[in-house]
């Protein structure tokens, strides 16, 4: 019998976004409690796949059990299982903070938050499970629109924001339907595994190019890869925090999934790589990004807005691993998605958190912030040291991944720029230290009339998450070698 | 498809915005519908088909009934998208009393 968890993680949320309404209608209180249900199920469903896909390899369920060419198939091998643990965990993670932050920003919208944020993670685990190139553009825009709507519901500028990223997200989904038009005019197929045995008769064909060009497009302006990335600092720096919080680590990092798995198992990596210098160009366009972010980065006050160009950067690592195109730098890029998840997961919970005790985010205001927040602080520490990659943190390793990738590539311009970024990262992040840490020590000297700061810590449901992400980084920087040999060498193509 | 293309990204006007959203996805719809066209093919509907024994089904006559279902979904996406646009517009039209794209910006500076 084939196992049935890859459905269910994907069914449970979706069923789950519709009896919150109800029983939210009935008890506001009960939403909460039934999206922590909803999720842990999915996790622990996402659980039982990875375990069956190490133990017994590539899980293929047929949806109503048609036929692969015909029905919908979802297709889980090592790359789709770690992913969907990683979103599956992270949307647990957030779900759990988000009671306290939901409350004081939208206390007027629980029930629909919780809806559409249901929404959003059934789409985000359905683009990953699936194995079917237009079952995945349904699950994309599923998950796209929940995310323009739980952005819409934030700040003032929200709207706004959001109405941007929506026409570019529509943009980017229209030419990915374009594609997925083309490839089946050429093929007569839809299933990846049936394009996989098709296309290699076929890339010369004009039509397979235009294709390809339209995927990649369209998905890069979705994981917001410079320079189509114009859409992510404002739409993450607007939305609720939880939602920034659960958006920024996922959507960007489905995105890059999509784009492995168009790049190296529906066409071959041979097409992509030689026959259309497609992983070249993707590899500058990474380094751009890596710059850019961190640059733009170093010119913003605002810490939240800070941080989403740092998501641009870090989009552009998992680009760049991508783009080098060998065995050394696809596992870096792989690492990276787990890795660069649990970072932004942290950084945006603390952002979230210290806005919710202060109301403050410009960096220069979060004075005394290590005395009222010690273990906030603590994470964000952590996290920072991770995204600049010093060791026993998980950053350094996809980190180290990737320069191995680009010296056996021998593109020591890309090993130059990943170490600049490295040395950009250490001041970004050393401002925000500076201000937080070091400042009352100058007050102290002259007035001494901070004496009355008295720990003020997030409430249990917010730190405990912040813990949980904090713990993270660090657990799976040790982790790191046993997670390579167990799940990530399967991931990466066969053939490099 | 690229007057849809062009309205969105050129027209300052949010509301001609996603008109443009629209048009771009029609013409995808129409471009997908007329893959399915074959010359003399006609509705893809077997005739008799149940409790009839075996019939001998010629694909070649029939249109290919695969991107009309495709679309089907499609055109459920694109009005979804279309309502929460709407939506959205209708959020930012509160908040700063205009549609223009410039005039917003000249508001949140």
């Amino acid at each position: 019998m084939t196992p049935q968890s890859p459905v269910l993680l994907v069914v449970i949320p979706l069923i789950f976004a519709f009896l919150t309404l109800p029983f939210g209608w009935w008890r506001r209180g009960l939403c909460y409690p039934i999206t922590l249900v909803a999720l842990s199920l999915s996790f622990l469903a996402s659980l039982h796949t990875l375990h069956t896909v190490i133990t017994t390899g590539t899980i293929h369920y047929w949806l109503g059990n048609w036929e692969p060419p015909w029905g919908i198939e979802y297709v889980v091998d090592h790359l789709n299982a770690f992913v969907l643990v990683i979103v599956s965990f992270v949307s647990l993670v957030v779900a759990i903070y988000s009671k306290r932050s939901v409350e004081q920003e939208l206390p007027e919208k629980i029930v629909f938050f919780y809806c559409v944020f249901l929404l959003q993670v059934a789409g985000l685990l359905g683009i990953v499970v699936t194995g079917d190139m237009f079952n995945l553009y349904v699950f994309l825009e599923i998950a796209s629109l929940a995310g323009y709507a739980l952005i819409a519901i934030g700040e003032d500028g929200a709207p706004f924001a959001s109405f941007n990223y929506l026409i570019f997200g529509t943009i980017g989904a229209c030419f990915y339907l374009l594609g997925v038009g083309y490839l089946y005019v050429s093929t007569g197929s839809l299933n990846m595994a049936d394009l996989f045995q098709i296309l290699p008769d076929l890339y010369q064909s004009k039509v397979v190019l235009v294709a390809f060009a339209f995927f990649m497009v369209g998905v890069s302006l979705k994981m917001a890869l410079f320079p189509l990335h114009v859409w992510l600092p404002d739409a993450y720096t607007y939305a609720p925090s939880a939602v920034s919080a659960l958006l920024a680590p996922l959507m960007t990092k489905v995105g890059a999934y999509v784009m492995i798995r168009i790049m190296f198992t529906v066409f071959e990596p041979y097409f992509s790589i030689e026959l259309i210098p497609v992983a070249a160009v993707l590899g500058w366009m990474a380094a751009g990004a890596i710059l850019f972010g961190a640059v733009m980065a170093l010119a913003q006050t605002d810490l939240k807005r800070m941080l989403a160009y740092i998501l641009v950067s870090e989009v552009g690592y998992i680009a760049l691993g991508v783009g080098l195109a060998n065995r050394a730098g696809l596992t870096g890029a792989i690492l990276h998605i787990l890795n660069d998840s649990f970072m932004m997961l942290a950084l945006f919970l603390v952002v979230g958190a210290i806005m919710y005790r202060s109301g403050k985010r410009e960096i220069p205001q979060l004075r005394y912030l290590h005395r009222r927040m010690p273990f906030t602080m603590a994470v964000f520490v952590l996290a920072a040291l991770s995204v600049i990659g010093i060791p026993p943190t998980c950053g350094f390793f996809s980190k180290w991944y990737l320069i191995l990738g680009a010296i056996d590539a021998s593109q020591w311009v890309f090993v130059a720029v990943l170490l600049v970024s490295s040395l950009l990262n250490v001041i970004l992040f050393f401002r925000v230290i500076e201000h937080a840490y070091l400042e009352p020590d100058e007050e102290h000297a002259g007035g001494g009339s901070e004496l009355a700061i008295t720990i003020e810590e997030a409430p249990l449901t917010m730190l405990v998450p912040i813990l949980i992400a904090g713990a993270g980084i660090m657990v799976f920087g040790f982790l790191s070698g046993k997670i390579i040999s167990t799940i990530i060498q399967f991931a990466v193509p066969k053939c490099f | 498809m690229m007057i849809g293309f062009y309205a969105m990204i050129g027209k300052k006007n949010l509301v001609k915005k996603i008109i443009g959203i629209n048009i771009f996805q029609t013409a995808i719809i129409l471009f997908f519908v007329s893959t399915a066209a074959k010359r003399g093919g006609t509705l893809p509907i077997v005739e008799h088909a149940h409790g009839h024994g075996i019939h001998h089904i010629h694909a070649a006559s029939y249109v290919n009934p695969l991107p009309h279902v495709l679309m089907l979904t499609a055109i459920v996406v694109m009005v979804s998208t279309l309502g929460v646009a709407l939506a959205i517009v209708i959020a930012i039209y509160r908040r700063y009393n205009t549609l223009e794209e410039d005039e917003i910006l000249e508001q949140r500076k």
